[in-house]
């Protein structure tokens, strides 16, 4: 059962700014001010230098359910998002089964409901089976309990244009959005590290910027001919960035994502050939990281997406060029963003909260999340302390599976406590 | 040195070192017993994933000519079929003793992962696309015996540089010992970085050969034609393969070298590989002596 009592945040600070109280009670933001009164039953949170951000809403996450329970369930990894300060996550469809047809999505939505530790939204898959040869029943994902509105055939690519211009164009009917995971599958065939210096000298197979840049290009024209709205998953080239900013000059209605793990790591990780660093698209350079900090900062980039993959052990114990594509990622994002962005004046707390909240709420359609902390909204509020240092274990995540490539960094702040309509589902930096 | 696991990782007296231990050791092959008790008591593992009878039977010699014990492990009717990881595999083999693991793999980085799960030496003898140091350690010692140095020698290097890990062993080998490596092959079949490595880079064969002390030969797979790396094998061959004519138009001393298996008249014509200036099965001879020279190396101390 959740914790419906009353909780007044003592000397919180809200997106950073000037310490107030604010009192959270009946699944809303009560009141915000100086030295509020608690009223009788309240837990008082003693949250002297924490920020209050909105709880942070992921447009990217695999949940893993149904199908490969061994990695994540959708009860663990919402427990998982819970612990990064998330409150609504977008659970991806390539599942087993995979998640196109209304079936599948309400049994994700339900399970969802049923964990209780976040608001999990289905994305639906774009196409039966991901094959990418005919659409799924889109229409009915939308209309089913789940209310989908993202669709995505995340992993593979929709490659064929004409599929992906009748997708675009299906989804206007109820304000959908097709959320493309962009790569020219021939450009990439057996690919297995970012293409450039470090993967002609280990000798692996390259994937190369060209791959998701042409694939961006050519959905951005798309989406504007036929009057659609196009979202980007992690977007992790300089030349992407720049494809999307002129995309967005020209008055083409897209959005797009970057994770947590390319606004940081770089290619040359690789060097050590452990597949914690095997992801997909690839960890790409040095310069491609600076691009990708200076679009989520001018907003050319609209949000951050975690691409949250849990794999088992066995998965990525292996030679590189078996193992599974993927990284662990809502337990770190928060920080991880404050690393990347924050501390290198290039976002503030304010913009943090727009970019992993209040944008990625408006592009998945989200109802009662990314609002802002005023008096009257939905109490998802997440309490983020920024100056604790924390060693980050893979070992001691909520989430099931532990293949995190920032193990052994120093991250630097965590999050103390989440809620979800009020109710902690996160205190004192513990699952509740 | 505890392992070898790229060429890149040997400095120029170490390298140095490997070839002039080799030259002592290869004195052993000529005599009428060809073993010595340096490594006795001691197990070397062969842990082959990919068929290569040739590097196989070069590590296994070596081995036994040092009086290790030598143990093969191949992929085929053992465990590894039955999908063991390698990860399980190389517990396996530490559980049983192993003081060395000679491994031949498909994925590129498996001899760096496997290093990291025994106590034992791990030498790597191929490993996908990226490295084969023992074969770029005895395309030099066979160099250095038949030209008498390596300092300015130039050495041009022929054909699918892109999937070939001799030949990135070889451009690194080659530099620290201080010769000039020339890459030479059609854009397809070169690395999109290339011009970063510590080589030149040529397209055009008969240009290279006249200034070229030692040309060596990389096989051609042919299947390569289908996924368009060149149009055809006539045409490949024409451009880049190795034949009479273009032997002629080198310096009268110069050698041609194939680490083998040649696919005559792809890459290099009967006529070339039959001729005394290919080194092809010295190669194959130097080979053993250089692989003893490495497992001493890493083996043979206290």
């Amino acid at each position: 059962m959740p914790d419906i009592r009353p909780h007044l945040l003592r000397g919180v600070r809200p997106l950073g700014g000037e310490p107030v109280d604010i009192l959270l009670a009946d699944g809303l933001v009560a009141a915000i001010g100086a030295d509020l009164r608690a009223p009788e039953g309240t837990t008082v949170v003693d949250a002297g230098g924490l920020i209050a951000l909105p709880g942070l809403v992921d447009l990217h996450t695999h949940l893993r359910e149904p199908g490969r329970e061994d990695a994540e369930t959708v009860e663990s990894g919402s427990r998982s998002a819970a612990m990064g300060g998330y409150t609504a996550v977008h659970a991806m469809a390539n599942t087993d089964p995979v998640a196109d047809t209304a079936g599948v999505v309400e049994q994700v939505w339900r399970l969802g409901r049923e964990a209780g530790y976040c608001d999990v939204r289905p994305v639906g898959a774009v196409t039966v089976g991901l094959a990418g040869r005919r659409l799924s029943e889109i229409g009915a994902m939308a209309d089913s309990a789940a209310r989908v509105r993202v669709f995505s055939d995340d992993g593979i690519c929709v490659s064929d244009a004409l599929l992906m211009r009748r997708a675009l164009e299906y989804v206007k009917a109820f304000d959908g959005v097709i959320a493309q995971h962009a790569q020219e599958p021939r450009l990439t065939e057996g690919a297995q590290m970012n293409e450039g210096c470090v993967s002609d000298r280990l000798g692996l197979p390259g994937w190369p910027a060209v791959a998701e840049e042409a694939i961006i290009a050519r959905d951005c024209l798309l989406a504007q001919h036929v009057g659609s709205r196009l979202h980007v998953c992690h977007v992790s080239t300089r030349g992407s960035v720049d494809i999307i900013r002129w995309a967005k000059a020209r008055g083409c209605e897209v959005t797009a994502e970057v994770t947590p793990h390319h606004l940081l790591l770089t290619d040359d990780l690789v060097e050590s050939y452990d597949p914690v660093y095997k992801v997909n698209p690839p960890l790409r350079t040095a310069d491609d990281v600076q691009a990708l900090r200076e679009g989520l900062a001018d907003g050319t980039i609209d949000v951050v997406a975690t691409d949250h993959a849990p794999h088992p052990k066995e998965a990525k114990e292996t030679e590189w060029s078996t193992a599974a594509m993927g990284m662990v990622g809502l337990e770190t994002a928060l920080a991880v963003v404050q690393k990347a962005m924050v501390d290198t004046g290039l976002l503030t707390w304010e913009q943090v909260a727009e970019r992993m909240s209040a944008t990625p709420a408006r592009i998945g359609r989200v109802t009662g999340h990314g609002r802002p902390l005023a008096v009257g909204e939905p109490a998802n509020v997440v309490l983020y302390d920024p100056a604790a240092p924390v060693g980050v274990d893979g070992a001691a995540m909520v989430t099931k599976s532990s293949n995190t490539p920032f193990g052994g960094m120093t991250l630097p702040g965590r999050v103390r406590a989440t809620f979800l309509r009020g109710a902690p589902t996160v205190l004192e930096g513990k699952i509740q | 040195m505890r392992h070898l696991l790229s060429a890149g990782d040997l400095s120029r007296d170490e390298a140095v070192l490997v070839l002039d231990t080799a030259a002592e050791l290869a004195l052993v092959g000529d005599r009428s017993v060809k073993k010595l008790p340096t490594l006795r008591g001691r197990t070397v593992v062969n842990l082959f994933y990919e068929d290569s009878t040739r590097t196989r039977t070069s590590f296994e010699l070596a081995a036994k000519r040092l009086s290790a014990d030598v143990v093969n492990f191949s992929a085929k009717g053992s465990s590894v079929s039955k999908g063991e990881s390698l990860k399980d595999t190389a517990l396996t083999l530490q559980a049983m003793g192993a003081d060395g693991v000679v491994i031949r793999h498909s994925a590129s980085g498996a001899a760096h992962r496997l290093a990291g799960w025994v106590d034992g030496s791990v030498l790597n003898a191929g490993d996908g696309t990226h490295e084969h140091p023992t074969q770029a350690l005895l395309d030099a010692y066979t160099m250095r015996s038949r030209l008498g140095r390596l300092e300015g020698l130039r050495v041009a290097v022929v054909g699918d540089i892109l999937h070939s890990r001799v030949a990135r062993s070889n451009v690194l080998l080659l530099t620290t010992l201080g010769a000039h490596v020339t890459l030479v092959a059609p854009p397809t079949l070169l690395p999109v970085s290339v011009h970063t490595w510590p080589c030149e880079v040529s397209y055009d064969l008969d240009a290279v050969l006249p200034k070229t002390d030692v040309v060596m030969m990389l096989r051609v797979q042919a299947e390569r034609m289908h996924d368009s790396f060149f149009p055809s094998v006539r045409e490949y061959s024409r451009g880049y393969g190795m034949h009479g004519e273009r032997l002629a138009r080198m310096p009268e001393d110069a050698i041609v070298m194939h680490p083998g298996p040649m696919v005559r008249g792809m890459e290099i014509s009967a006529e070339v590989a039959d001729s005394p200036r290919c080194t092809v099965t010295e190669q194959v001879a130097n080979g053993v002596s250089l692989r003893m020279a490495v497992l001493y190396l890493l083996l043979g101390g206290s």
